[in-house]
């Protein structure tokens, strides 16, 4: 299995990977290439070009001022076992560790699988949770939320890059978990569930969870989240919330594997496991 | 067309001509004549082709050789250092953690840089660190028990290296 | 010298595989060597109405594109089967399916590329245009009898073969009067057997000689040779070299004969170029024989104290779209004839219905047939157990053949040699713990939690025996094995094995026999395999036969070699042959009373090949053979117990603990032995509850890379508990018995008897494999 022949040009900076896209008609951007080397072998992605982005000054996390900014090219690994994100947004972390293996961690940036915006990947559910901000070289901001658009498209524009994803931080009082319920071959979530609780005397005070892998996209459960703010974060409450994740799950994708209907049910449970876990880690 | 890498292996500066699809474990295993590293699988999952770019475990079969440009690998061939066996070799030796030993160069490179990751890994992590790589031989048992010996002397080394120091 | 035979000597063959030196087939680069790719069909049934290869040949770098008629014209024949049932169809099998004819499966070959790089032979495949006129496609084991469409003309119904055995008659009687009769319909579903090391040929024509050289991954490199030269190549054996080097796993995927054998000596042979051919993953997955995909019907009849009255078994048995090498043995004498499993069952009748599908060949995957037997004798076990409200373990003792019958003659031919089921029994209920582990299913059903206890007790039959009983029964080939012990001048040895070691340490366990039977250290010792241009004619290996039939003509051959040489020493020490005494734990012969004065090996073999002061009327020279030919299967049997937790929100098991107690009779490597009852148990458990070889109805597989084919992974597994019992085999010198596929053939049903014991308190009687949570989650949630 050997990609298709192309053209190759390694950019040094994001302008230069812009003037190299726009010049080379069809060419994509390499960057850890864990989402597109395989399809190239595969042969289901043939571009005429690529356009290697991997040497640019993308990787890095910083934490200033209640923002958490970690660069495109940050890989699975970096943001898994940056302090920076453990303390300011640890769920990030936590949910960077379990996406593929260590050696795809090693590879696989954050840029490109947000780009990539796989439906059973980790990243969407979890930036959508966390309501990051998507920041691109042309200047563009996309709020995770509306930034997926349907199966493996987002809303980037041609020839964008993404160059930075930010992210309010959260301390004591608020908890994160991301619950996923792994493909047995290929390691993607059949069902994801990340959920972000802050909670205070008791009280459930903001509530965010999203839930991937059912869906082409991530999606928000609202209803469970509103339900579940001003009440207390108990095992009753939690449980009718996480009934209430199937009613945001349209159309779900359904294979040999796992039908529509078992990964809307999968959903539901992910959610209660998630927020369980979230909720104690509030504590 | 071609395009010119420089990449350390083992020690060893190469610098090639190389089409720019051509695939880091294609690089090893034909221009370099470096077949100790396998190609099980097309799809990234198998691990047998494994290797440290930079000191960290990679899939060589999913990195484009022009990607490693100026990077430093080392593959299964460079792990025995003056004819001795790293500890992980050692191990899978002493608990016979293989049979047919396709997927071994790999599982060798990923446990040693997981053990680097995580020196005190329980049994149940190096189970779950080993998700990236299969084996349809040895039900992974002398695997785990390969791992769990190299840890132990790793460890070991490390507190003699301290001793020596002090 | 101690004994080594039994001791857990770590393996010789390792230090180059844990340094990257395996020598696989894929590593194999000669001059001027050319790439070989093969354009596949997309499509499951179609006939190929053109093939335009014009583009593929005006690319820059291809050297040359094949069509089926190409090598049709160029001499290659048919693919033939191996074992040939009574009234079987075998239809037609070309190397590549010619335009006229139809691709038959996903995968089908429909040509041939050759060029400068592998690179460039897959461009060029994308530049193949072909024109199919599609067919609807034949999918199911049972339905492809009633489909209309025919996989091959030639094969009416699509049933290739019906195998009956057995007394119908007493077993419908026996039913009928029985106390109460446990039916059971189940699936044994596809398995793709998935060795790490993907299938490869590398060929290399000498123009001068006009002798070819092919490398292979088989495990029986001289059935290939006969095959290619007898059948499908036409080049004669004396002419024709195969070689399998390190071979990186095979599980009977790499018994049989493939096209691609074919097809690269005969391009490397047209184009005067070594050629080289190695599948992808992708392809591997719809070009390797796959395994299992039986659909059947059951019912054992009981009286109410237990006792097993009658046993009646329908099996349609896919075989995919052609009839694979050996694909008729498996679903009949490997299968039908281990439907006694561990019990006497007074009348037994099985007919096996083998049909054609538009899927990829079926061959045997380890356990061939006996996973499926064991299986579906143990489900019916439990099944018999939950009806009449006894404990497993007491039905099963109950039904027991003991070790005073054996040698035992079940009713579905098979004379079992030995086994002693009781104290196999006893030995892994006190290493599971299983009383405990009763207790623990237990509290924790109390606690809310779904678990199970799950045991198996299988038989098995391996090393298949004798060469003529399996030529009654429709085998091309014999099952002997052969070995040459070449003693050297110095005194090292090296033997020559027809057994073929792809993981199982042969190059170790051979060693130890040697050193054993000749008193020289195991260093001293060479094992050779895998050539046909060095080891005499031998038949490989499969079906757990190395140790039992191959060590077996190591150790003929060493008698004899013992033999020449006390002739040798006899004459030096001026004394009679009667009166020497060979000493195998140092290799010196003395006379009887007279250690002190010895003839060490050295002594012995260079006097052979000086030949300056041999007996008279002795030959030269120190080099002996054995072709054995076993007079029987071996039986191993096993007890295995597993305990498993189910998640009950999403249907996932969890399994925790799992025991196994094998008797595999003596041991050679019991670190060897070990590993390869672990090894298999994952497999077993792969099945259970993972591995599925699907395809839709338009006969797309389903799972065909390893992103859907559930590979098992470390994590899926605790840590394997293995014990053993000994009841030696009693008809071959080592007296040992298999031990390569036990542990599959026993965990398969073990997990699931596990996953069934936690799903009973639900009133679920049986699921089908693999035991997914999907599966179970929806098993629970129906009401």
């Amino acid at each position: 299995m050997y990609p298709a022949p192309f053209e190759y040009y390694r950019a040094e900076t994001a302008q230069e990977a812009t003037e190299l896209l726009s010049k080379h008609v069809g060419a994509k951007i390499l960057a850890g290439g864990h989402s597109l080397v395989p399809a190239m072998k595969y042969r289901v992605a043939a571009p005429s070009a690529l356009v290697d982005i991997g040497r640019l000054n993308l990787n890095y996390i910083t934490a200033a001022e209640g923002v958490l900014k970690i660069g495109a090219l940050s890989t699975h690994a970096t943001v898994a076992s940056s302090d920076v994100v453990k303390h300011n947004c640890a769920i990030i972390a936590q949910g960077a560790a379990g996406i593929g293996d260590q050696m795809v961690r090693n590879r696989g940036t954050i840029g490109g699988s947000l780009a990539h915006s796989d439906p059973q990947a980790d990243y969407p559910t979890l930036v959508t949770c966390v309501g990051a901000t998507i920041k691109t070289s042309s200047g563009k901001s996309y709020n995770a939320d509306t930034f997926f658009k349907d199966m493996l498209t987002t809303a980037l524009e041609e020839n964008d890059i993404i160059t930075e994803i930010t992210m309010p931080v959260y301390g004591s009082g608020t908890g994160g978990f991301y619950y996923k319920i792994p493909h047995p071959a290929s390691g993607y979530a059949v069902a994801g569930a990340a959920a972000l609780v802050t909670v205070e005397a008791g009280i459930c005070k903001r509530v965010s969870l999203v839930v991937g892998g059912a869906t082409v996209n991530p999606v928000r459960a609202v209803e469970a989240e509103a339900y579940l703010v001003g009440k207390a974060p108990t095992s009753e409450n939690i449980k009718a919330a996480a009934a209430m994740v199937a009613q945001v799950i349209k159309n779900p994708m359904g294979d040999g594997y796992a039908s529509g209907a078992y990964r809307t049910h999968l959903a539901g449970v992910a959610s209660e496991r998630t927020l369980v876990e979230a909720v104690h880690r509030a504590a | 067309m071609g395009q010119w890498v420089s990449i350390t292996v083992n020690g060893k500066n190469y610098t090639r001509e190389v089409e720019p699809r051509t695939l880091l474990a294609s690089f090893l295993r034909e221009d370099l004549g470096l077949t100790g590293t396998n190609i099980g699988c097309d799809s990234s999952q198998c691990g047998a082709c494994t290797i440290h770019m930079d000191g960290m475990a990679v899939k060589s079969c999913t990195v484009l050789a022009v990607q490693a440009h100026g990077t430093v690998i080392t593959t299964i061939e460079g792990m025995a250092v003056n004819g001795k066996l790293h500890p992980v070799q050692q191990a899978f030796w002493d608990q016979h953690g293989l049979q047919c030993g396709f997927c071994t160069p790999g599982m060798i490179m990923s446990i040693s840089y997981m053990l680097a990751q995580h020196p005190n890994a329980s049994e149940l992590e190096i189970r779950h660190q080993l998700e990236g790589n299969i084996c349809r031989c040895t039900g992974y048992q002398n695997i785990v028990k390969a791992a769990m010996q190299a840890r132990d002397e790793l460890h070991h080394e490390h507190h003699q290296h301290m001793q020596e120091q002090h | 010298m101690a004994k080594l035979v039994g001791q857990p000597i770590k393996r010789v063959e390792d230090p180059r595989f844990i340094q990257g030196r395996g020598g696989y087939v894929t590593n194999i680069t000669l001059p001027g060597m050319a790439s070989v790719a093969i354009k596949r069909s997309p499509v499951a049934h179609a006939r190929i109405v053109s093939i335009d290869a014009s583009k593929a040949e005006a690319l820059n770098g291809v050297i040359a594109v094949f069509t089926g008629k190409d090598l049709i014209d160029g001499g290659t024949g048919k693919l033939p089967c191996g074992w040939n049932v009574p009234n079987i169809k075998v239809p037609d099998r070309w190397a590549i399916q010619p335009v006229g004819d139809k691709v038959r499966h996903v995968g089908d070959a429909v040509a041939a590329v050759v060029a400068e790089s592998p690179y460039i032979a897959q461009d060029a495949l994308d530049l193949i245009e072909v024109q199919y006129e599609e067919l609807p496609a034949v999918i199911g084991a049972k339905s492809a009898a009633s489909n209309k469409t025919l996989v091959h003309d030639s094969v009416a119904d699509n049933i290739t073969y019906t195998w009956p055995l057995g007394d119908h008659a007493a077993v419908e009687q026996a039913l009928a009067e029985s106390d109460t009769v446990v039916t059971l319909d189940l699936t044994n579903q596809r398995l793709i057997p998935n060795a790490m090391e993907t299938r490869a040929a590398v060929a290399q024509w000498n123009r001068y000689t006009e002798e070819m050289t092919l490398w292979t991954t088989s495990q029986n490199p001289h059935p290939i040779r006969l095959l290619l030269s007898a059948f499908t190549l036409g080049i004669p054996e004396n002419k024709l070299r195969v070689i399998s080097p390190d071979v990186g796993g095979g599980f009977g995927s790499k018994i049989f004969h493939y096209p691609e054998e074919i097809i690269v000596p005969w391009i490397a042979r047209k184009i005067d170029r070594p050629c080289k051919w190695v599948a992808t993953r992708s392809e591997a997955s719809v070009t390797d024989s796959q395994g299992r995909d039986h659909v059947s019907t059951a019912k054992l009849g009981l009286k109410n104290d237990g006792t097993i009255t009658g046993l009646f078994v329908e099996t349609h048995a896919d075989m995919g779209a052609y009839i694979s090498t050996f694909a008729p043995l498996i679903p009949t004498a490997f299968y039908v004839c281990l439907l006694s499993g561990l019990y006497k069952i007074p009348s037994i009748y099985c007919n096996v219905v083998a049909t054609m599908t538009n899927t990829v060949p079926v061959d045997a995957y380890r356990g061939a047939g006996r996973p499926e037997a064991a299986y579906l004798v143990e489900r019916l076990m439990d099944l018999a157990c939950r009806k009449l409200k006894m404990d497993p373990i007491a039905f099963r003792r109950h039904n027991f053949i003991k070790p005073s019958e054996f040698p035992y003659q079940t009713p579905v031919a098979m004379m079992y040699d030995s086994g002693n089921y009781d104290g196999l029994f006893d030995k892994a209920i006190a290493s599971s713990g299983y009383h405990e582990l009763i207790a623990k299913r237990d509290q924790a059903r109390k606690e809310g939690k779904i678990a199970g206890v799950g045991i198996a007790g299988c038989i098995e039959a391996s090393g298949p025996a004798p060469s003529k009983v399996a030529g009654a029964l429709g085998s091309a080939v014999g099952f002997w094995e052969s070995a040459v012990i070449r003693m050297h001048p110095t005194g090292k040895a090296t033997l020559f094995t027809g057994a073929h070691s792809h993981g199982q340490g042969h190059e170790t366990a051979f060693a130890q026999i040697i050193s054993d039977e000749l008193g020289i250290p195991m260093a001293d010792v060479e094992v050779v395999h895998g050539d046909t241009g060095k080891v005499p004619f031998g038949m490989g290996t499969y079906g757990s036969r190395s140790l039992s039939v191959g060590g077996s003509a190591i150790v003929k051959a060493a008698e004899k070699v013992r033999t020449k040489m006390i002739k040798i020493a006899a004459h030096q020490l001026e004394a009679a042959v009667e009166d020497i005494v060979f000493d195998q734990s140092t290799g010196k012969a003395y006379v009887k009373g007279s250690p002190a004065k010895s003839k060490g090996t050295f002594d012995m073999t260079f006097a052979a090949y000086t030949a300056h002061n041999l007996p008279d009327g002795l030959e030269p020279g120190l080099e002996e053979n054995s072709f054995y030919d076993p007079a029987n299967f071996t039986f191993p049997n096993s007890c295995h117990i597993a305990y498993v937790e189910i998640d009950s929100g999403t249907g996932r098991v969890d399994l925790q603990q799992y025991c196994a107690v094998d008797d595999v009779g003596n041991v050679v490597n019991p670190m060897i032995v070990e590993g390869q009852i672990t090894g298999g148990i994952a497999q077993g458990i792969g099945q259970a509850l993972y591995e599925y070889g699907a395809y839709d109805s338009d006969g797309q597989p389903q799972s065909a890379t390893f992103m859907d084919y559930a590979m098992p992974r470390a994590d899926c597994f605790p840590m394997i508990h293995t014990d053993r019992t000994v009841t030696p085999s009693p008809h071959n010198p080592l007296g040992v018995k298999g031990a390569g596929e036990m542990g599959t053939i026993a965990a398969t049903v073990t997990a699931a008897n596990a996953v069934m014991d936690a799903l009973a308190p639900m009133n679920i009687s049986h699921l089908d494999m693999p035991l997914t949570p999907e599966k179970i989650w929806s098993a629970i949630n129906k009401k």
